[in-house]
């Protein structure tokens, strides 16, 4: 066993040199998890919004759907598109297999739920207030959902730094789905697991330290963001 | 007056509203005519707010049918109609955002909206708030944003639920002159108040809700001398006690 001070320095080292192979995967990882957390918007704000001013028959069962998928295990998630990806799968033809696409992919599944959730949530508040004053105005169902979407950004920005903190932690789905294949398919957790477990320890402590780093500086982001909405009144 | 067309009389017949077993309103007929300012009166819970949502179209009658000179309430008459809330309803933006987004959605156009927000916001005495977010604004504040907001459409009909319920006796003044205008300008009110001052001054006729039921429907000066039913002698008589 190394010792652990010369570990940590040794991965301090590697981070502010700027090693191209860390640096590499650090990228590959907050693409993947920002292009996972945009498709999750495109899909999530959407299908939130539409749950929290719809009255159509099934609603209820969508949101409980859509709430339960929230907590959908990563390996489960990573499995089934493994599965629906894979040469003998459905969608085979495609050879997205271990290829940062079926990362997104994978990540998506996870993200979208958590996005669409919390939007109902804050978009069914918000129009439970402005209903009848928007009807009063004669704004159709589009503006009523345009209006609900720029009222409540703060709390949806929210939304989406809470799905991003979850992609980039997120290693279970990803490692079955990417393969973890240097240069290719190779983020942060992965890198973390795998070097671990070949005892190179000092570039697995520097992406942790910088998984740490990201994930505070998220959760500063979000309080930020409450902060500023609060100071403007909107909540 | 009105060069726009009469949107009135409101002719509502057989007109039920319940929730669950309860009827909270039961008006067998009812005609308001586009001629003065209507005041409705009636104590707590007599059911003046539920009767302005259904004359606006926000709920639907449980049976029976309101007409704005013929036509359904609700829709397109909607549209030209505006209505301020008992309790303002303020968008989470500022206060010039506020009126701005009400002359958008009429569909007025951009390079026309800034000298209308200025001028609406001069007449509620907002002109220092523009900036500021609109639910910062004291209770008084918000309530004068919300009638001028209301006047940004230009409406045809304007349902007012309280509007002076919070304002101090100058801001009072001020909005009641804004509303004499607006209906002078062609515009039918149709107010709730509990403001008997006010409504004496500016009312053309009363109706009194009592339980849901229209009790009577009189000319303003006869009502306040003599109300005919003994419902309304009561509300007055505590009113005049209070
Ligand atoms: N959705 C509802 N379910 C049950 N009761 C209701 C509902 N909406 C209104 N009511 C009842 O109907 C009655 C009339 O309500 P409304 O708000 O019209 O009173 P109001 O005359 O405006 O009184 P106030 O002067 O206090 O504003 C009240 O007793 C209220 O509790
Ligand atoms: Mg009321």
């Amino acid at each position: 066993m190394q010792d652990f001070a010369g570990t940590f320095a040794h991965s301090v080292g590697l981070i502010l040199s700027g090693d191209a192979e860390l640096w590499a995967v650090v990228l590959l990882s907050l693409k993947v998890s920002l292009l996972a957390v945009f498709a999750s918007a495109v899909i999530g704000l959407p299908l939130g919004a539409l749950l929290a001013v719809g009255r159509f028959r099934g609603r209820q069962a969508v949101i409980v759907l859509v709430n339960a998928l929230m907590g959908l295990p990563p390996v489960v998630v990573g499995l089934s598109v493994y599965m629906i990806l894979s040469n003998s799968g459905p969608l085979g033809v495609l050879q997205l297999l271990y290829t940062p696409t079926a990362m997104i992919i994978a990540q998506t599944i996870l993200v979208a739920p958590i996005i669409a959730a919390l939007t109902r949530e804050l978009l069914e508040g918000l129009n439970n207030e402005y209903a009848e004053q928007l009807r009063s105005f004669g704004v159709s169902r589009m503006g009523v959902v345009a209006t609900l979407l720029w009222d409540g950004r703060y709390g949806l920005s929210t939304a989406l730094l809470a799905g991003f903190g979850r992609a980039i932690a997120e290693v279970g789905a990803v490692i079955i789905v990417g393969g973890n294949i240097n240069h290719v398919t190779r983020v942060m957790t992965t890198t973390i697991a795998l070097e671990t477990s070949r005892g190179n320890l000092a570039l697995a402590m520097a992406l942790g330290v910088l998984l740490i780093l990201l994930a505070i500086m998220v959760n500063a982001s979000v309080a930020a963001l409450g902060m500023s909405g609060r100071a403007a009144a909107n909540v | 007056m009105s060069d726009r067309g009469a949107p009135l009389p409101v002719t509502v017949n057989d007109l039920t509203y319940r929730v669950g077993g309860q009827v909270l309103l039961d008006i067998p007929s009812l005609e308001i005519s586009q001629a003065w300012p209507t005041m409705i009166l009636g104590p707590n819970g007599a059911g003046k707010s539920l009767l302005l949502r259904l004359l606006h179209g926000l709920i639907a009658p449980t049976s029976g049918t309101i007409r704005f000179n013929g036509q359904m309430a609700g829709g397109a008459v909607g549209r030209r109609q505006a209505m301020v809330f008992q309790k303002p309803v303020l968008l989470r933006r500022t206060v010039a955002a506020n009126v701005n987004y009400a002359l958008k959605v009429h569909d007025v156009a951009r390079a026309e909206r800034k000298g209308r927000i200025s001028a609406l916001l001069e007449q509620g005495g907002l002109s220092d708030h523009a900036g500021q977010p609109a639910r910062t604004l004291s209770g008084g504040e918000q309530q004068r944003l919300a009638i001028v907001r209301a006047l940004a459409s230009d409406p045809d009909v304007l349902f007012l639920d309280e509007p002076t319920s919070s304002l101090d006796p100058s801001a009072s003044l001020a909005i009641e002159d804004l509303i004499a205008r607006a209906a002078r300008g062609g515009a039918k009110v149709i107010m709730i108040t509990h403001d008997l001052g006010l409504a004496q001054r500016l009312a053309g006729d009363i109706v009194f809700l009592h339980h849901g039921r229209v009790c009577e429907q009189t000319r303003a000066p006869e009502f306040f001398a003599h109300p005919k039913s003994h419902e309304a002698q009561a509300y007055l008589a505590s009113k005049l006690v209070l």
